[in-house]
């Protein structure tokens, strides 16, 4: 295979122990654009694979900002755009603003996690060079995948293929882009 | 390596101290059994006759709701049993109690997992997805309530040629908000459960159209370390998120009751005790649901019996809790020396609806009794009964909060009665029919018990045998 047709090369493994100890030997040999893939969240492969998630603080910011527009809504709307003077009470009533302000922090947190989850993998994704690759359909089942992208500075087609080789692997194999 | 995954057959299965199977995996399932089994279900044609008679039936039951909803948008609100003063009649009962069934479904799938109770595992997709379809068929009631259902949205803050906002201050305005916003959380959330599965599903898939129709669904998920990080992350805040959006979704509800005055309804006891019977009767809805279908589908290898006696146990916990509500109601009534609360109490049990209380007292309070046995918690058919039993006391419940209070407020020269009719029935039992029917359909198309969760299990026995 020519080198500029190639995504990457891929180590397919039988156990989430194999793949979390490959894993990290990669990342301890120098390596950063790879990828490992579970059936299941392997715990700690993703840390071992040396990549982060900004998750939390967008939720975070996700929730204040819901629950800010809310609560100005309804001063908005009660104190400036519609105030309306019944029996004396105050129009800005801020205990009865409460409920409609949680629900909606809610709402704004729980709408920036699920859109977070999809929009940062890059997902949804019609295509993928992984998919070229017949077995990888067993990493949605029963199989353990270590790929390790041809764009990352180290990847050389004979030596990265030697260094996977001698994880232990059930076999090696070249995805197409 | 395999081997190691495998539990031994030849060692007894580890026992509870109270003397049932302890594990939440039958021995010796493998990654592709488990696959297999949940995944056949949805990708082989035929479907056993059980499913097609209770769909059929349940079809049947959606045209009767159709039918009673058309003749509802033509004549108007008219044709149902509501009056001065029983201006909340079949729909309101009928929202509260839609509404508290979803509460089990987000139980199980939130506040579990912050709990790592690893026996949620194998019930918690259904659970999600009955939480959704029970608000679904939650949130119309009071849309057919309105009268005027197509003019719904004046309910939401929207800048319109009137000038008006809604009234902010209302329980009712904050119902819209909670109901929505809960639909919204159950359905991010049971997609973002469900997209794993479907990518299985998709790898699984051999028929063109299954592989397009589970591609599609799956959002091009490839299992990726970078994906699951991310995946359990928000899986996890989304779980943080509802566990307090479910204590107050039913909250608010209650204070649609609690904030008016009428006697019966203005009590501090009600958000909790609502909440506490939302759980409930909740588990009891996914009793009736799971029982049959681990039957039908032979799925008692992933959903032992440990998972039933579970779910009865906490079942039966809220089932104190609300007979404890319904304790301090009867003894509030008499300790506030208030002549309405007090008339109020003694109408409910001895007045007209009596009987209906007494059925209530019977179903929600002295059947489920029956728990305490050991024996009945574990006998999938006793278990069945009872919850079948808590199910239409939660119902009563609400009819009971509802009609008998507002019938006898404080003039008696303006009680009144209440009596449903045909189309009130219809209404009940044809959401009842949209209700399972999306259960049956969602039963047929996606993997009902979370594989990639299961495979976990697999992958960790130490998990699935944990007492």
């Amino acid at each position: 295979m020519k080198d500029d047709c190639l995504y990457g090369l891929v180590a397919e493994f039988e156990s989430d122990a194999q793949l979390k100890r490959a894993a990290e030997k990669a990342y301890n040999h120098g390596y950063r654009k790879m990828d490992g893939f579970a059936p299941f969240p392997v715990e700690g492969l993703a840390e071992r694979l040396g990549k982060k998630n900004r998750i939390p603080l967008l939720v975070l910011l996700g929730g204040i900002l819901g629950g800010c527009s809310a609560y100005f809504m309804q001063w908005f709307a009660n104190v400036v755009s519609y105030p309306i003077n019944i029996g004396g009470r105050p129009l800005h009533s801020w205990p009865a603003f409460i409920p409609v302000t949680f629900e909606l922090t809610v709402l704004g947190a729980s709408l920036t996690a699920f859109l977070a989850a999809f929009a940062l993998s890059g997902l949804p994704q019609p295509y993928h060079p992984m998919f070229n690759l017949p077995e990888f359909a067993r990493a949605s089942q029963d199989r353990f995948f270590l790929c390790i992208e041809a764009a990352d500075a180290l990847f050389d087609a004979v030596q990265t293929r030697m260094f996977l080789e001698g994880l232990d692997p059930l076999m090696v194999a070249e995805v197409a882009k | 390596m395999i081997k190691t995954l495998r539990p031994n057959k030849k060692r007894e299965p580890p026992m509870s101290q109270l003397g049932y199977p302890a594990n939440l995996l039958a021995p010796g399932e493998t990654y592709e059994s488990v696959n297999e089994t949940i995944g056949s279900i949805v990708l082989r044609n035929r479907q056993p006759a059980p499913w097609w008679v209770g769909f059929v039936f349940a079809f049947g039951l959606l045209m009767l709701f159709f039918f009673a909803v058309s003749w509802l948008l033509i004549r108007g609100v008219g044709i149902w049993g509501i009056n001065i003063p029983v201006a909340w009649g079949f729909a309101i009962v009928n929202f509260v109690w839609w509404v508290g069934i979803g509460h089990a479904g987000t139980f199980i799938s939130a506040i579990l997992l912050l709990l790592f109770q690893h026996w949620r595992t194998a019930i918690n997709r259904f659970a999600e997805a009955m939480t959704l379809f029970a608000v679904a068929c939650a949130g119309l009631m009071p849309l057919l309530h309105l009268g005027r259902p197509w003019l719904f949205y004046y309910l939401f803050p929207y800048p319109d040629t009137m000038g008006l906002w809604p009234q902010f201050r209302s329980p009712l305005v904050w119902d819209v908000f909670a109901v929505g916003t809960y639909f919204t959380v159950s359905v991010l959330f049971f997609y973002l459960g469900l997209v794993p599965d479907l990518a299985t599903i998709r790898d699984r898939a051999r028929k063109t159209w299954q592989q397009k129709f589970y591609g599609v669904l799956a959002l091009g998920w490839r299992n990726s370390a970078a994906h699951w990080q991310r995946h359990q992350i928000a899986y996890l805040l989304l779980a943080g998120l509802a566990t307090p959006l479910v204590l107050s979704v039913h909250s608010v509800v209650s204070l649609d009751f609690a904030v008016a005055i009428v006697p019966g309804w203005h009590s501090t006891i009600f958000p909790p005790y609502f909440v506490a019977g939302a759980i409930y009767f909740g588990f009891a809805m996914v009793l009736n649901i799971v029982i049959p279908l681990r039957k039908i589908y032979h799925l008692e290898s992933l959903i032992t019996e440990r998972y039933l006696n579970n779910m009865a146990n906490v079942m039966f916990v809220t089932g104190l809790m609300v007979t404890y509500g319904y304790l301090i109601e009867a003894f509030m009534s008499w300790y506030s020396g208030d002549v309405f609360e007090e008339y109020m109490m003694l109408n409910r049990a001895f007045g007209p609806y009596g009987w209906i209380f007494w059925a209530l007292m019977l179903c929600n309070v002295i059947i489920p009794q029956a728990l305490w046995s050991a024996r009945i918690r574990r006998n999938p058919v006793t278990l069945f009964t009872v919850a079948l039993f808590i199910n239409v006391g939660m119902w009563v419940e609400r009819f009971v909060i509802v009609i008998t209070s507002l019938s006898r407020d404080f003039t008696p020269s303006a009680w009144g009665t209440f009596f449903p009719t045909i189309w009130d029935w219809a209404t009940l039992f044809g959401s009842v029919g949209l209700f399972l029917t999306l259960l049956f359909l969602f039963v047929r198309f996606f993997p009902m018990i979370s594989i990639s969760e299961s495979r976990e299990l697999v992958a960790e026995p130490q998990k699935a045998n944990a007492l």
